[in-house]
C-alpha cells in the first residue's frame, strides 16, 4: 500500500503548489467579508441572512473548485504522460486509483474545514458541525465523479460539463420528480415514457438536495440526517468507484 | 485506443459495481416517493431575490416557478387538490410570477381555472378578487381571466353584485380592438339577471349610441338587444 499513500501525499502537495488552498482561503475570506456588509444592510434575522447568504455559496464554490481541481490535475498528469508512468509501476490499478481518491479526499475535507469556519460566529455548534460532516459527504461524491468522469471521457470540458450536469440534477431532481408527478391531464404515453425516464435517472443519482442544508445551521431539525447522509455517501462511493474502476481496467494507455 | 476485455477487469470490482447499483437502486426504490403537499408551500420571496435569483432570466425562472407552484398540493384522485393550501401565500406566488413575466398568462390562467375551482368560498372569492387585481393592471390581455371570474361569481358563488362588479371592470377597462364583444357585455346579461332592466337598458342605449361597437353583427344584436328590454321594460311586472 505504500504506493497509494504516496500518490495520495503527492496529490495533496499539488494543490498545495497550485495555491488551491489559498483560492479557498481568499473565497472564504470575501465571503465573510460580503456578510459583514449584509449584517449592516439587513434589519431583522441578521444572524440567519449572514448564516444563509455565507453558507449556500461556499458549498457550490466548494464544490466547483474540487471538481475543476481534480479533473485538471489528471488531465494535465495524462498529458505528462505520468500516468502511464505510475500504471507501469508493479501495482494494481486499483491502487492508483484509491491513492488519487485518497489524495483528492484530503482536500476535500481541507476545504469542508476552510468554508465551515467563517460560519461559527453564526450558526449553532451541533448544526455547524453536521454541516461540514455533510459537506464533506457531499465533496467525496463529487471527488468520486469527477474522477470517474475524467479517467472516462480524458477531456476537461466533456468531464467538467458531465460532472456539473451529475451535480445540477441531484440537486434538483426531487423538484424535477414533483413537477413531473404533478401532470394537470390524463398522462399520455409520451408522459409516462418520460416520467419514467425521470424516474430511472432519480434512481442513478444520489439525493444532493437533501445533503448540507442551511437550515441546519440556522436550528432546524436534523435528527436521523447524519445516518441517511452517510449511508448515502458510502453507498455512492462503492457504486462511482467501482464504475471507475471497471473503466480503468479496460482501458488501453 | 480500443478497450481491453470484460474478463480484464477483477471480480471484485464488477461484484462491488452490481452491489453499489443493487443498494443504491434499494436505496432510491425504498425512499418515498416526493410530493409537495400544501403545508410545505413557503412564503414568496420578494421580486428583488428572484430577480436576482434569475440571472437576467425572469421570464424563464417565472415558468419554472409556475411548473413547481402548481404541483404543490396536486393529488389527482383521493381528494381535491389545492383546498388546503395557504391562499395568502399562492397569491403572493402567483403575483411574483407575474411581476417576472408580465405577459405570461399562466398564472392568471391557474388562479382561474384550477385555484378559484376549489369549493371553499372564502378561498374563491380571495383567488376572484387577485384576478381582478391583476386585470386592473393589464386589461386588455388579462380580460378573458376575469371573464371567466365573473362566469364563477354568477354560477358558482351565486353572487350577482360580485360578478357585476366584475363584468362592469371589463366593460370599463379593456378597450382593445380584439376583446369580443360578448366579453363587453357581460355587465348587460349579468343586470338583466338582477332584474335591473332599466339600466341595461340604458347601457346598451348609450353604447350603440356612442358608436363604440363597429361589428354590424354586433350592433344588429345589440339593437334587437334593445328592444327586448325595452319590451320588458314596458310589460307589466307578473
Amino acid at each position: 500500500m505504500p504506493i497509494v499513500a504516496a500518490l495520495a501525499r503527492t496529490t495533496l502537495l499539488e494543490a498545495v503548489r497550485n495555491r488551491l488552498l489559498w483560492l479557498t482561503v481568499i473565497l472564504v475570506g470575501a465571503a465573510f467579508g460580503f456578510t459583514q456588509f449584509l449584517n449592516q444592510v439587513a434589519i431583522a434575522e441578521t444572524r440567519e441572512i449572514q448564516a444563509a447568504l455565507l453558507a449556500a455559496p461556499l458549498r457550490v464554490a466548494a464544490v466547483f473548485i474540487l471538481a475543476v481541481f481534480v479533473i485538471t490535475s489528471v488531465v494535465r498528469e495524462s498529458s505528462d504522460k505520468v500516468t502511464e508512468l505510475l500504471l507501469s509501476l508493479p501495482a494494481p490499478r486499483s491502487h492508483y486509483f484509491f491513492g488519487k481518491l485518497a489524495g483528492f479526499a484530503f482536500v476535500a475535507a481541507i476545504l469542508a474545514l476552510l468554508c465551515a469556519l467563517p460560519l461559527a460566529p453564526f450558526a449553532k455548534p451541533s448544526g455547524l458541525a453536521l454541516w461540514t460532516a455533510s459537506l464533506l459527504c457531499e465533496l467525496l461524491i463529487v471527488t468520486a465523479m469527477s474522477l470517474f468522469c475524467v479517467l472516462s471521457l480524458a477531456q476537461v470540458v466533456p468531464a467538467f460539463a458531465a460532472v456539473a450536469g451529475f451535480y445540477l440534477l441531484s440537486r434538483s431532481m426531487t423538484a424535477m420528480q414533483v413537477i413531473a408527478g404533478a401532470s394537470l391531464h390524463d398522462p399520455t404515453l409520451t408522459d409516462r415514457i418520460v416520467a419514467a425516464i425521470v424516474g430511472l435517472i432519480a434512481l442513478l443519482l444520489p439525493s444532493l438536495d437533501r445533503m448540507t442544508q442551511t437550515s441546519w445551521l440556522l436550528g432546524g431539525a436534523f435528527s436521523g440526517v447524519l445516518v441517511s447522509v452517510f449511508g448515502q455517501t458510502a453507498i455512492y462511493l462503492v457504486l462511482i468507484g467501482s464504475a471507475a474502476l471497471f473503466d480503468l481496467y479496460r482501458k488501453n494507455f | 485506443m480500443t478497450q481491453r476485455s470484460i474478463s480484464g477487469v477483477p471480480r471484485a470490482v464488477i461484484a462491488l459495481l452490481g452491489l453499489g447499483l443493487a443498494i443504491q437502486v434499494a436505496l432510491k426504490t425504498a425512499a418515498p416517493q416526493p410530493h409537495a403537499s400544501a403545508e410545505d408551500l413557503p412564503p414568496a420571496p420578494g421580486i428583488a431575490v428572484l430577480r436576482l435569483a434569475s440571472f437576467g432570466e425572469p421570464v424563464a425562472l417565472a415558468k419554472a416557478l409556475m411548473l413547481y407552484l402548481q404541483a404543490y398540493d396536486y393529488q389527482s384522485g383521493s381528494r381535491v387538490p389545492y383546498r388546503d393550501l395557504d391562499y395568502d401565500r399562492l397569491e403572493a406566488w402567483l403575483g411574483r410570477i407575474l411581476e417576472l413575466d408580465p405577459q405570461g398568462q399562466y398564472p392568471l390562467l391557474a388562479a382561474s381555472r384550477l385555484y378559484a375551482e376549489v369549493p371553499v368560498e372564502a378561498k374563491q372569492r380571495s383567488m376572484l378578487e387577485f384576478i381582478h387585481r391583476e386585470f386592473l393592471l393589464d386589461p386588455n390581455r388579462r380580460w378573458p381571466w376575469l371573464a371567466h371570474a365573473t362566469v364563477i361569481a354568477k354560477h358558482r358563488l351565486h353572487d350577482l353584485p360580485l360578478a357585476l362588479r366584475f363584468a362592469r371592470s371589463i366593460q370599463l377597462h379593456a378597450t382593445a380592438a380584439d376583446v369580443p364583444p360578448w366579453a363587453r357585455q357581460m355587465e348587460l346579461f349579468i343586470l338583466e339577471d338582477m332584474n335591473e332592466l332599466e339600466i341595461a337598458r340604458l347601457i346598451v342605449g348609450g353604447y350603440l349610441q356612442s358608436g363604440a361597437g363597429t361589428d354590424p353583427a354586433e350592433l344588429k344584436f345589440l339593437d334587437q338587444r334593445l328592444r327586448e328590454l325595452e319590451g320588458r321594460a314596458k310589460a307589466p311586472n307578473k
